[in-house]
């Protein structure tokens, strides 16, 4: 009833509803207006403007925590207000999304809040950002599972951060509001402007949160590297807006993609040369953008240094959240990446002749795989959980790339929505040991955790992540992860990338459970971590007095041998039951059609024709169906990574510190894996190096040529007086003397001048 | 022959015929801006050369006087009181420049108890 008056009463509020032109716009093959489908699928979306709560509820739980830091609350108060605002965003968002499910097909709303910029300069050239959400459905995939992990993981955090209660605590939950309205605006947001409002926000308080130790001076470089990498992709976005306004003269997606219908039509009929070099170009500059925040291969590196942030961010910013923000806005602008084939037309001939038939989504495919690979052998050689945890994520987003390039999106967004809960789980499940064991990260300091008292929750969590991460049959992760390898393989010119991506799951399936081998099973031996009951980065007191009696301020090394771990609390322990659930139940979106029914309905369905990816119809791998049998193939592919690591790490124990791996002499190939390839040397030196040269080169040329001209001008004129001053001798009859002399000379001058 | 080729030389110089009458006939401009121009030079070498404060101002009153000369002269040549007027301001301010610098030249000599002037030498650059 009450909903009834509030639509009505707010109905004039939405915007008029545009159909998605796109849906036959390619399908059709170009032919003919009952292709574009548009009139048959236009329905209204009845949403009211309670779609506002769902960036308004957590933006409320920011300032409000802000308001405890000004009030100076000593509680947990921040925290529980924080939950409660995000699980009202979450409520909202899921009553939205069986809004939008209850339309059942292609119609998006626009939910116009109030207008933000408007510059209309002449008749018909106006620049429009409303502050207006879009609801459709790839918009609800999103949100829930952003609002959902972020309510989580804030109940979580109330736990995990509660050694900082006080100034950080209150600091911590404002940047955790602020993110999730910032990732609000980016996923919701109705135009480009918003969508980089929320990007740049989501930067912002990763760099707040990473930075959130800030005595700590790796954590200050970790934001740094962060921010600062981020700017290049960042770059590409504020570019791509531009040249989309520029061709467009619009960045409102409503208007925008009916305006691709042309060019999609084109492009099914494979007419690439006619579609303008800079339309596809834009692909290009959002597949940097995409790269910069989903941290891939030329920029992936601040992603694992961002682990020097509290676990809680790690696990819902730079897991579950902002780095599939890049997976977003590919999925958002998949039409753009539909028609741009020769992003660097006009090489032709030349010896890059070839770069100018590769598309975007090509770069986006290889890339990804790339990533994922390399990123998976990183993550082979490391003994830090969380870092092991975060290459893990960066092969992951490459997985999800390498989908949307094969035009798997529906795939892409799949493995995102099961990735998000199961890396979480992960990530909170290394959390909890890292907040029970002071900080103690090293796989080799710790072992048998799960059999210790009151640790077996988070020991099933963990397994239960890993089962996924691995990609075990019946699995939520097996299920994504199949739909992009079996897309992969069925689209032809991406055999390679197929087989690169099988390698990768090999790899995930063993350095997944390499960590729960050596960690979580097996004997137990711990040795604590150095942050003893005295956080030597911020002074706090550790104590967590309610939970253990061990929670004294013990210090120095008698801490260190009367160490006991403690276990998670209430709080921790529900969170890890919920989201190890929640991946298990992941898995029932797959056979449902859950994910694949949200996003073809949605911009991020595929055209057919598109950018020249031929699916062949009889694509066969061992001359099966590659889908079928994908089945069979990853699941032995994960069987093998699994009894590897299961060999290796727990039957090849010997002690807690060493396994049967280690005798794998693999030489200078494992140390440079270890060692991240080198990646970051690389970095250093062929950027950072040359850079700080021509700074200190600039510096010369500053202190020498620059500054060298104005202490002239200041120079000369000293020296000018300095020569002159004698003349000013301070006795009477010598300025007489001179002034009598040069009314001589001046007389003089006159009398030859005048003859 | 002298004053005919002087004459000759500066035809001009001749003071202007009018109402007023020449007080000495045969008297040029010529005359007068001589006596001028030598009392300004006595002026200037008595300024140059000597040391005392008082004898220099009054050099510097002799050189004053040498150019009020020359004006009343030209105010003559061309008949008019511009000149003549404009001596009489430069006097009256003479008159209260010279108590002034008299009085300053008193305070210096109360304060090295000589009236050298080559003794203040503070202006050294």
């Amino acid at each position: 009833m009450m909903m009834d008056q509030m639509m009505s009463s707010l109905s004039p509020s939405f915007a008029p509803v545009w159909s998605l032109a796109l849906s036959g716009g390619g399908g059709g093959g170009g032919e003919g207006g009952s292709a574009l489908g548009v009139l048959a699928s236009l329905k209204e979306v009845p949403l009211s403007a309670m779609v506002w709560l769902i960036p308004g509820l957590p933006l409320l739980g920011a300032l409000l925590a802000g308001l405890c830091a000004v009030l100076k609350v000593r509680s947990k108060l921040p925290a529980w207000l924080m939950v409660l605002c995000l699980a009202g965003s979450f409520a909202v968002t899921f009553w939205m999304y069986q809004q939008v499910a209850a339309t059942g097909g292609s119609t998006f709303a626009v939910v116009h809040l109030f207008d933000w910029i408007n510059f209309n300069w002449a008749p018909g050239k106006a620049f429009v950002a409303n502050f207006s959400l879009y609801v459709d459905p790839l918009t609800c995939l999103w949100m829930l599972f952003v609002t959902g992990l972020a309510a989580c993981i804030a109940l979580y955090a109330s736990e995990y951060m509660s050694h900082d209660v006080g100034p950080g605590y209150c600091r911590f939950f404002f940047a955790f509001g602020l993110f999730v309205f910032s990732m609000a605006c980016l996923v919701m947001g109705d135009n480009l402007l918003l969508l980089y409002l929320g990007w740049e926000g989501v930067g912002l308080c990763s760099y707040l949160l990473i930075g959130y130790f800030y005595q700590k001076p790796s954590a200050v470089a970790a934001a740094k590297k962060a921010f600062i990498l981020n700017r290049i992709g960042d770059l590409g976005l504020a570019l791509a807006i531009m040249l989309i306004f520029v061709k467009f003269g619009t960045i409102e997606y409503a208007k925008l993609w009916p305006m691709l219908t042309q060019y999609l039509q084109m492009a099914a009929a494979g007419q690439f040369d006619q579609i303008p070099t800079s339309v596809q170009l834009i692909a290009v500059l959002l597949t940097l953008a995409a790269f910069g925040k989903s941290a891939q291969l030329p920029l992936y590196v601040w992603l694992p240094d961002a682990m020097e942030g509290p676990t809680p961010v790690s696990a819902l910013i730079h897991a579950a959240t902002m780095v599939t923000a890049g997976v977003y806005l590919i999925a958002r602008t998949l039409p753009l990446f539909q028609i741009s084939v020769a992003p660097l037309a006009g090489l032709e001939g030349t010896w890059f002749g070839f770069v100018s038939q590769i598309s975007a989504l090509e770069i986006v495919a290889y890339g990804g795989g790339l990533t994922a690979l390399l990123a998976a052998t990183i993550g082979m050689a490391q003994f830090d959980i969380k870092r092991i945890m975060a290459y893990s994520t960066v092969s992951q987003l490459g997985f999800m790339f390498a989908g949307l390039g094969v035009l798997a999106s529906y795939g892409a967004a799949f493995h995102v929505f099961t990735h998000a809960f199961f890396k979480a789980t992960l990530f909170l499940a290394c959390g909890a040991v890292m907040h029970g064991f002071a900080g103690q990260l090293d796989l080799r300091k710790l072992s048998g955790v799960m059999w210790m008292k009151g640790w077996l929750i988070v020991g099933l969590a963990m397994l239960v992540g890993c089962l996924n991460l691995a990609g075990v049959p019946f699995t939520a992760g097996y299920f994504s992860k199949d739909v992009i390898l079996a897309e992969a393989f069925s689209v032809g010119h991406f055999r390679p990338l197929a087989w690169i991506l099988l390698f990768t799951a090999l790899l995930t399936a063993y350095y997944t459970f390499r960590v729960f081998f050596r960690v979580f099973v097996g004997p137990k031996h711990y040795e604590p971590g150095d942050e003893l009951h005295a956080h030597d980065d911020h002074g706090h007191d550790h104590g967590h007095g309610d939970k253990h009696d061990h929670g004294h301020d013990a210090k120095g090394h008698d801490a260190k041998a009367h160490f006991h771990p403690h276990p998670p609390g209430w709080a921790i322990n529900t969170v890890l039951a919920l989201l190890a659930i929640a991946s298990i139940a992941a898995a029932f979106a797959y056979p449902t059609y859950f994910v694949k029914g949200l996003v073809d309905t949605s911009t991020a369905q595929v055209a057919a024709g598109a950018a020249g990816h031929t699916h062949v119809g009889g694509a066969t791998i061992f001359g099966y169906d590659p889908h079928k049998a994908m089945y069979y193939i990853s699941g032995i592919v994960g069987a093998v990574g699994i009894i590897t690591a299961f060999f290796l790490h727990y039957l090849g124990r010997r002690t807690a510190a060493t396994s049967a791996a280690d005798n794998l002499n693999l030489g200078a190939l494992q140390r440079a894996a270890q060692n991240k390839w080198y990646v970051d040397e690389f970095y250093n030196f062929t950027i950072r190096l040359p850079l700080k040269v021509l700074s200190h080169i600039f510096h010369m040329l500053d202190k020498l040529v620059v500054d060298g001209l104005v202490n002239l001008a200041g120079l000369l004129p000293r020296a000018g007086g300095a020569g002159l001053r004698p003349s000013q001798s301070g006795v009477l009859h010598g300025y007489a003397v001179a002034m009598a002399a040069g009314i001589g000379v001046l007389g003089l001058v006159a009398l030859l001048a005048l003859r | 022959m002298d004053t005919t080729m002087t004459m000759s030389m500066l035809p001009t110089l001749v003071l202007a015929q009018g109402p007023v009458p020449e007080l000495v006939p045969g008297i040029t401009l010529f005359h007068y801006l001589a006596v001028s121009g030598i009392m300004f030079v006595l002026g200037l070498i008595g300024f140059l050369t000597r040391r005392n404060l008082i004898v220099m101002f009054l050099c510097t009153e002799l050189m004053f006087q040498a150019a009020g000369i020359a004006l009343i002269a030209f105010g003559r040549f061309h008949l008019n009181h511009t000149g003549e007027a404009f001596v009489i301001f430069v006097l009256t301010v003479a008159a209260a420049e010279a108590a002034l610098a008299l009085a300053l030249v008193v305070l210096l000599f109360r304060r090295k108890e000589t009236l050298d002037g080559s003794v203040w030498t503070s202006m050294k650059g």
